[in-house]
């Protein structure tokens, strides 16, 4: 087993886990709805392939917070049996998909967070936590070179898909702001060197897209508030437990069921 | 001589609907290991050169077939025409001399 920082608080290692889990996991979820429904086949073996991506990084951290919850559960049991409340996702993932370009536009926000925060928790104080960043970090990579470079064809592309990547772009940019916000956990997790204070990010985030959306001519919003909630669980959106409906269905009408 | 080029081919829908503006056609090379050459593996449909190779990426290495790819735009491949077959091919097939079937490879030497 993975030698752990003795000072990490355990509850604040658990948050972690399942906020790192749950957004992948959801997101997960929300990209592989387009399974059989993207516009061209090669998007669609693209998108589920992404979203296979994020299903398997969500094992990971899922099944490490499961170790570290220690009360006998699976990451499935995480993944199927925990109601809204408990989730800890940021908002963005749960968003429904919207249009193609609005799908892209969630990916590439996501993606940019994770190919900054990933490598950074590479260096984490928890081993266990390195290695799950590792291996992540390289997938991560090519989703963002996979969103932005759809991003830049659709946002410089015809009128109409210039217009719609402005749209999904205004629509989305409230819930950037969450993946900045640091709170009590995070301090605990900084203090420890186990993770990055997520507010230390947003510098090098804001290069990041900015770089990106002027190349696809679109125009960053410049109110910069900021909806929470999904990331410390005080308050999903409205879609969060219609998406849980449809994905934990299973599990919850045959308890147990395996195939 | 022909070639793949679907932006070439006739309008079928000329009815109200506009014309459907299709993707140009790449051909997909993969090489599987270092030392081989780069084999065909099919064709796909991109926007652009960066973007062929991304969707060759998700569509030809999803179980670790690559470790190099190449595309090329499918109308810059010239081909043989199937009806020229008959005159390509066949006066070859008569001329056994050109295969080097009548040495004696040692063991040693192994595949050739």
């Amino acid at each position: 087993m993975a030698e752990r920082s003795r000072d990490t608080d355990q509850d604040a290692l658990l948050q972690f886990l399942l906020r790192m889990g749950d957004s992948t996991l959801i997101l997960g979820h929300r990209v592989s709805e387009w399974c059989g429904h993207a516009p061209v086949l090669e998007e669609d073996i693209a998108l589920a392939n992404t979203a296979l991506d994020l299903i398997g990084q969500t094992q990971l951290w899922l099944e490490y917070a499961a170790e570290v919850q220690g009360e006998g559960k699976s990451a499935d049991d995480l993944a199927f049996l925990r109601d809204v409340w408990d989730f800890r996702n940021l908002l963005l993932v749960e968003l429904p998909n919207g249009d193609f370009g609005r799908t892209m536009m969630r990916q590439f926000l996501f993606d940019a967070r994770a190919s900054i925060l990933l490598p950074r928790l590479m260096q984490s104080a928890d081993t266990q936590v390195a290695e799950i960043a590792e291996k992540a970090a390289k997938e991560a990579a090519y989703h963002l070179e996979r969103s932005a470079g759809t991003v830049v064809g659709l946002g410089d592309g015809t009128a109409e898909s210039h217009d719609r990547m402005q749209a999904a772009l205004d629509y989305l940019y409230p819930y950037v702001g969450e993946m900045f916000v640091s709170d009590a956990t995070d301090a605990a997790l900084t203090a420890a060197g186990v993770a990055p204070d997520p507010a230390s990010l947003r510098g090098e985030y804001d290069a990041l897209i900015e770089r990106v959306l002027t190349e696809a001519t679109l125009e960053l919003p410049e109110n910069r508030f900021a909806r929470t909630g999904g990331r410390d669980g005080r308050m999903h959106t409205e879609h969060l437990g219609h998406l849980l409906c449809s994905m934990q269905w299973l599990q919850r009408a045959y308890p147990g069921n395996r195939w | 001589m022909s070639s793949v080029n679907p932006g070439a081919l006739p309008e079928t829908d000329t009815e109200s609907r506009p014309r459907r503006q299709e993707w140009p056609l790449w051909e997909v090379f993969i090489r599987g290991q270092h030392g081989l050459n780069h084999r065909h593996v099919g064709s796909l449909h991109a926007a652009d050169a960066e973007a062929a190779i991304r969707n060759a990426r998700d569509v030809y290495t999803r179980r670790n077939e690559g470790v190099s790819i190449w595309v090329v735009e499918s109308r810059h491949i010239a081909a043989t025409a199937p009806g020229d077959k008959g005159p390509l091919f066949d006066p070859s097939q008569s001329k056994v001399y050109r295969h080097p079937t009548f040495f004696d490879i040692p063991d040693d030497v192994g595949h050739m």
